[in-house]
């Protein structure tokens, strides 16, 4: 089995359901109290739930991708794991982007499955619900690779976990505006504009990530 | 194993604002060993992390022919998972084959890592850097926690690993019987 595969197996047994590390099932408990919450703090106004619901749900899931920030990449840096893997020839960026796509597999495609209870729940009717899914399907791979580079960068500060939620929120914005905002316009435009958006951020995220590993390594 | 070597030029270490050593060269080939001592805070394992391309020094060159395989507190091994299983992490990686009856291991294939000592872990540790195969190993205590009979494996498990044409830098506070010199790193000191 070729390295990359084994770590990319390792990542997915660790970050999936049951996993040691995702805590998956967390975020997405998280996500559906906030979409539970919703309705009793605004009441039973189901035209204005219906309205309003969408953009409940895409900032349930940004909230929800801070959860698991933490646990991405810290402990295998302080078990010594990024260490071993550069002694191999094994190179940080290509840790970090197999770490993208396992982090996206274990909260991405639960939250769209998590999506359905909760457009039931605040009302929203069949096309937006196909809107907020293809949104969510579009965007979370961004919110994926923008937690796994804040992970990587903040993995050396003591208050690490409470940073890194900061700094997503700020770099999250777009994705937010262009994925909530297909909603209200209804649609092509807002999703192209936020996989276009997502596309950059996971392109990007193996090298500002694999960056800030052997940075931290130095310090 | 053979053809490997180690030679570093006039290395000098800054840690924060304090310089820990400088002017420090040294040069191994194949089947050579060298046991770095000196007291806490000298910079031993700044030295072994340096040599291991983890680390980039503030002055000189490394020059590396040869895998290398480092051995140090961390021992990347995950917790929660038996110590089989986290040994087999490695093991698809370097292919198969680490040491886990020599060091006495095999009564421990089912135990998850976090409950095992800290000289279980070593020896833990130790079995995966043998089945890495580099010719190079770099070990920074490599005794800490071992008891005396796994002591004395971990020094004849060195000594044949030179025996075989492999190099071996050993950073260490405690006596440790090696086929080569000492170097004492507090010479080094500004």
């Amino acid at each position: 089995m070729s390295p990359l595969l084994a770590i990319l197996k390792r990542d997915l047994a660790l970050l999936l359901p049951g996993g040691r590390r995702g805590g998956t099932l967390l975020p997405l408990l998280f996500f559906l109290a906030v979409t539970v919450l919703y309705p009793f703090a605004v009441g039973p106004d189901a035209p204005l739930l219906a309205r309003t619901g969408g953009g409940v749900i895409w900032v349930a899931a940004l909230l929800a991708a801070i959860l698991p920030l933490d646990r991405l990449v810290a402990p295998d840096l302080e078990q010594g794991f990024f260490d071993q893997w550069a002694l191999r020839g094994i190179a940080e960026e290509a840790v970090i982007a197999l770490r993208v796509l396992a982090h996206w597999l274990s909260f991405g495609p639960p939250l769209m499955i998590a999506a359905l209870p909760a457009a039931a729940l605040l009302g929203i009717d069949g096309p937006t619900l196909r809107t907020v899914e293809l949104g969510l399907l579009v965007g979370t791979p961004g919110l994926a690779a923008i937690g796994v580079t804040i992970a990587a960068l903040t993995v050396s500060l003591r208050s690490g976990a409470a940073m890194a939620g900061l700094l997503l929120i700020p770099l999250a914005v777009p994705i937010l505006i262009f994925g909530a905002g297909s909603l209200s316009t209804g649609g092509e435009g807002g999703l192209a504009l936020t996989a276009a958006i997502s596309l950059l951020l996971v392109a990007m995220a193996p090298f500002a990530g694999g960056a800030a590993i052997r940075a931290a390594r130095e310090g | 194993m053979d053809g490997c070597s180690l030679v570093a030029k006039d290395l000098a270490c800054l840690r924060g604002d304090r310089l820990l050593f400088r002017r420090l060269s040294l040069s191994l080939a194949s089947g050579e060993a060298l046991q770095v001592a000196g007291p806490n805070g000298t910079g031993k394992s700044s030295l072994i992390r340096i040599l291991a391309g983890l680390l980039r020094p503030f002055a000189g060159t490394v020059e590396r022919d040869g895998a290398i395989a480092l051995l140090n507190e961390r021992p990347a091994l995950d917790e929660y998972l038996p110590l089989g299983h986290a040994l087999g992490f490695w093991q698809t990686i370097d292919g198969p084959g680490a040491a886990v009856d020599r060091l006495g291991l095999a009564d421990l294939l089912d135990v998850p890592v976090r409950y095992l000592s800290t000289g279980q872990r070593k020896r833990a540790a130790l079995a995966r850097l043998i089945g890495q195969r580099a010719p190079v190993w770099l070990l920074d205590e490599p005794l800490n926690g071992l008891d005396i009979d796994a002591a004395a494996d971990c020094q004849r498990l060195v000594a044949e690993h030179c025996g075989d044409g492999g190099i071996a830098i050993v950073a260490s506070h405690q006596p440790f019987t090696l086929p080569g010199g000492k170097l004492a790193i507090a010479d080094y000191a500004p």
